[in-house]
């Protein structure tokens, strides 16, 4: 027996397995960045004091990463509706810009934590700069697994279109639903860390 | 289906038995895995009992096996009673005891229950088993780490777990991996239990086991996350000199410690317990689901207050993220926030009492069956009960403080966890092995393990809380030698311990039982219990896909002796009649 509502919606929820699972998986991620959310507000209340993200970080930059992130966000949506309007080759032009601003965002990221490097500030240094090397690497972490998904939708995974191509668009769907909750992670880090 | 079914033959062993993605092979990998964890973490409390019942003198025999660094001469060294202490609650309720009530029950019977044909994300299935034996490993190879296994006990505080030895950091990748497992699960569960229930079965016509494993999931999807961060966190004070857990000013065998300070142990102590009070209700949810399964089967009559059963336990689900702190009374909090804990702590007893009392009261009147099931699940009750009374005093900071960190507490959630859900589990492998295997367990051999387990569990506890309200502390390497106030109380160690080993012989019967019914247990039907739940719908043991038809639900699950009927059951999927 085939397992149902794979890819067609269950007509008294309206939804499919897969739509359901990445919507609970956002949810235990929202967790998770929640606790450290909490931990760097517990942590900052607790302190004596604590450095302006000025001190260390370099905002204007920053600022050029979170609109990276922003137009993927964008590109992503687009991806998907030219599915939905059946353009393969437009979808594909749009999901490459999807993971080019990953990239570039990665990219930044690395200028930003060498420099730190180069001036001698370690996670070890203070408790700001722990929390923003774990907030911000964590959050890299998650740039790099969904640009890695984002590349085998791109590349391998076209294959589906021809099959299934409601399945395929499914799973382009989910894949900018995580796209989303990490590019909505960084629009809270970026104030939370740089400018508060 | 026919198919289906040369597709299955042509499994080779490895597809078949290890990277399976049917959900009553991973149930069963489950249920094999997590048994042997039980059994190794109940090894390492036995060890622990002999050096409180005979402090300092050589255990025979087996105190030489294990060499120098642990046991010199047979004795026990202090370090290494507490590896002993971390990892027996370690591996107890994230190796054990959760694995089973979720892994193997919730695998195998809620997609047979619901009227699936298998979980939502079968590879997501597979793969939550794998980080699952692949977290157990990494614990159990870390007693051969350097300087031995996490020995920071099963909470891991800091600033002790920060500084102990790699034993720890291995702790923490271990933790990381399990997360990771039940985060798959829980995400399948909840979704298998929206999608993919058969026409006609509503929410409320779902068994109250379903409910327990929908809310658990839930517990495990969003309270894990929290104790992730926790651990990433404590990773980076291990590996990368943070100080996120370590304050200013530490100091350590008379050395300052070299690190910028400036961290909370206290944070620590509020992500552990955001996940781990959860996690106690991950605990005894599943468990309280089976007993209700195995009570309305055996009472022959519907649950009492099915409704209000299923309301209880999807508000305990919710409160259980609001009490958190009540493990916190002696850190100093103000007293404003621990009021707010103390009257969420006694507000989530009242739905715990809600499905006591209708599982009780569900009694009244029945036609008992005292078979092997009905039996560990009629001990739950009260054991469970016992349990979740001498909670109370825990949750009210004028008589938590003196108890606090005392044999009382372990007395407490032990009476919870193990003749409680433990129990509960046991009667879930003796009510469903049937449907696993086609075969019954022996009821002999089943009375001969429930009766003796029964007193020695209470022979194990029950002086732990008599010893607690003595003022004896829970982490004390002799027992409590050296301290005048536990000198009343002291010979109570040797009887606790005796009682363990006599327990541990207690589950011999089991063990023979098991293994023999495999093979040579009764044949019987599909359905041995005339129960009324869908997997009995199924043949026994369910073939891959588990229905020959998708079945259709026209009824609650409990409809027992329904008046005017033929028989004392009406199956779920039985039509009704003209």
């Amino acid at each position: 027996m085939e397992i149902p509502y794979t890819v067609e919606t269950r007509p008294d929820t309206g939804l499919n397995n897969v739509k359901i699972g990445i919507w609970l998986f956002l949810a235990s991620e929202v967790m998770l960045f929640g606790s450290l959310f909490a931990s760097y507000i517990l942590l900052r209340i607790g302190s004596p004091a604590w450095p302006a993200g000025e001190d260390y970080l370099d905002i204007p930059l920053a600022a050029v990463n979170t609109a990276v992130l922003i137009i993927s966000s964008v590109t992503m949506v687009m991806g998907w509706a030219s599915l939905m309007r059946k353009k393969l080759n437009t979808y594909r032009l749009y999901m490459g810009a999807t993971i080019l601003c990953g990239l570039i965002f990665m990219v930044i990221k690395y200028f930003e934590y060498s420099d730190k490097f180069h001036h001698g500030y370690y996670p070890s240094t203070n408790t700001f700069l722990a929390i923003y090397f774990t907030m911000t690497g964590l959050h890299a972490a998650h740039v790099l697994g969904g640009s890695a998904v984002n590349a085998y939708l791109l590349g391998p995974g076209t294959k589906l279109w021809k099959k299934n191509p409601q399945m395929f668009i499914n799973r382009v769907e989910s894949a900018g639903l995580f796209w989303h909750l990490v590019d909505l992670i960084w629009i809270f880090l970026f104030p939370v860390l740089y400018l508060l | 289906m026919a198919e289906q079914h040369e597709h299955h033959e042509e499994l080779s062993f490895l597809r078949k038995y290890v990277f399976s993605t049917d959900h009553k092979v991973i149930g069963i990998q489950y249920a094999i895995t997590a048994l042997i964890f039980l059994f190794f973490g109940f090894c390492l409390m036995l060890l622990m009992r002999w050096q409180l019942a005979y402090p300092e003198q050589a255990l025979p025999i087996i105190g030489s096996l294990l060499g120098e660094t642990r046991m010199p001469g047979g004795v026990m060294l202090p370090d290494f009673y507490n590896q002993l202490g971390a990892m027996h609650g370690t591996i107890m309720v994230f190796m054990g005891v959760v694995p089973l009530a979720v892994g193997a029950f919730g695998n195998f019977v809620v997609p047979l229950q619901i009227g699936a044909p298998d979980m939502a994300f079968p590879r997501l299935n597979m793969a939550s088993y794998h980080f699952f034996w692949a977290g157990g490993l990494v614990m159990v190879l870390s007693f051969f780490a350097p300087g031995g296994a996490a020995s920071s006990g099963w909470t891991s505080y800091p600033p002790l777990a920060d500084i102990a030895t790699t034993g720890q950091t291995w702790w923490l990748i271990g933790m990381v991996l399990l997360i990771t497992s039940s985060l798959f699960g829980a995400i399948n569960f909840i979704t298998t239990i929206i999608q993919l229930r058969a026409p006609g079965l509503t929410f409320f016509r779902l068994p109250f086991f379903v409910w327990s494993q929908f809310v658990t999931a839930f517990l495990l999807l969003l309270a894990f996350p929290p104790l992730e961060g926790a651990g990433i966190l404590q990773l980076m004070d291990r590996l990368a000199g943070t100080s996120f857990f370590l304050p200013s000013g530490l100091v350590i065998s008379g050395q300052p410690l070299a690190a910028t300070g400036g961290g909370s142990p206290i944070l620590w102590q509020h992500l552990f317990w955001f996940l781990a009070h959860p996690e106690v209700y991950v605990l005894i949810l599943p468990a309280m689901g089976i007993v209700a399964e195995v009570v309305a089967n055996n009472t022959r009559k519907p649950l009492w207050g099915y409704r209000s059963m299923v309301y209880a336990v999807l508000f305990l689900g919710f409160c259980s993220f609001v009490v958190w702190a009540h493990h916190m009374y002696i850190t100093g909090m103000g007293t404003v926030v621990a009021a707010f804990f103390q009257a969420t702590t006694m507000i989530i007893s009242i739905p715990s009492v809600v499905i006591l009392t209708a599982l009780l009261l569900s009694l009244w009147g029945g036609s008992i069956r005292f078979n092997t099931p009905m039996l560990f699940a009629l001990a739950f009750l009260p054991m469970f009960g016992i349990g979740g009374l001498t909670g109370l005093p825990l949750g009210l900071t004028t008589t938590d403080i003196p108890l606090h960190d005392t044999y009382y507490v372990i007395g407490h959630f032990h009476y919870v966890v193990a003749p409680g859900t433990i129990f509960g589990l046991f009667a879930g492998i003796y009510y469903w092995f049937p449907k696993v295997t086609g075969r019954r367990m022996s009821e002999f051999l089943g009375k001969l393990h429930f009766w003796p387990s029964f007193i020695f569990m209470n022979g194990i506890f029950f002086p732990m809380l008599i010893q607690g309200m003595a003022g004896v502390s829970r982490r004390l390497y002799d027992g409590g030698t050296i301290y005048a106030h536990a000198q009343d109380v002291l010979p109570l160690n040797a009887m606790m311990s005796w009682s363990a080993w006599l327990l541990a012989l207690a589950q011999i019967p089991f063990i023979i039982n098991f293994f023999v019914s495999i093979r040579k247990g009764k044949e019987v039907s599909d359905n041995p219990w005339q129960a009324t739940t869908l997997e009995w719908a199924a043949p026994s043991p369910p073939p891959h896909g588990n229905f020959e038809t998708l079945p259709t639900v026209y009824r609650g699950p409990y409809e027992y002796s329904i008046p005017d009927q033929d028989t004392d059951y009406l199956p779920q999927h039985q039509p009704a009649e003209a």
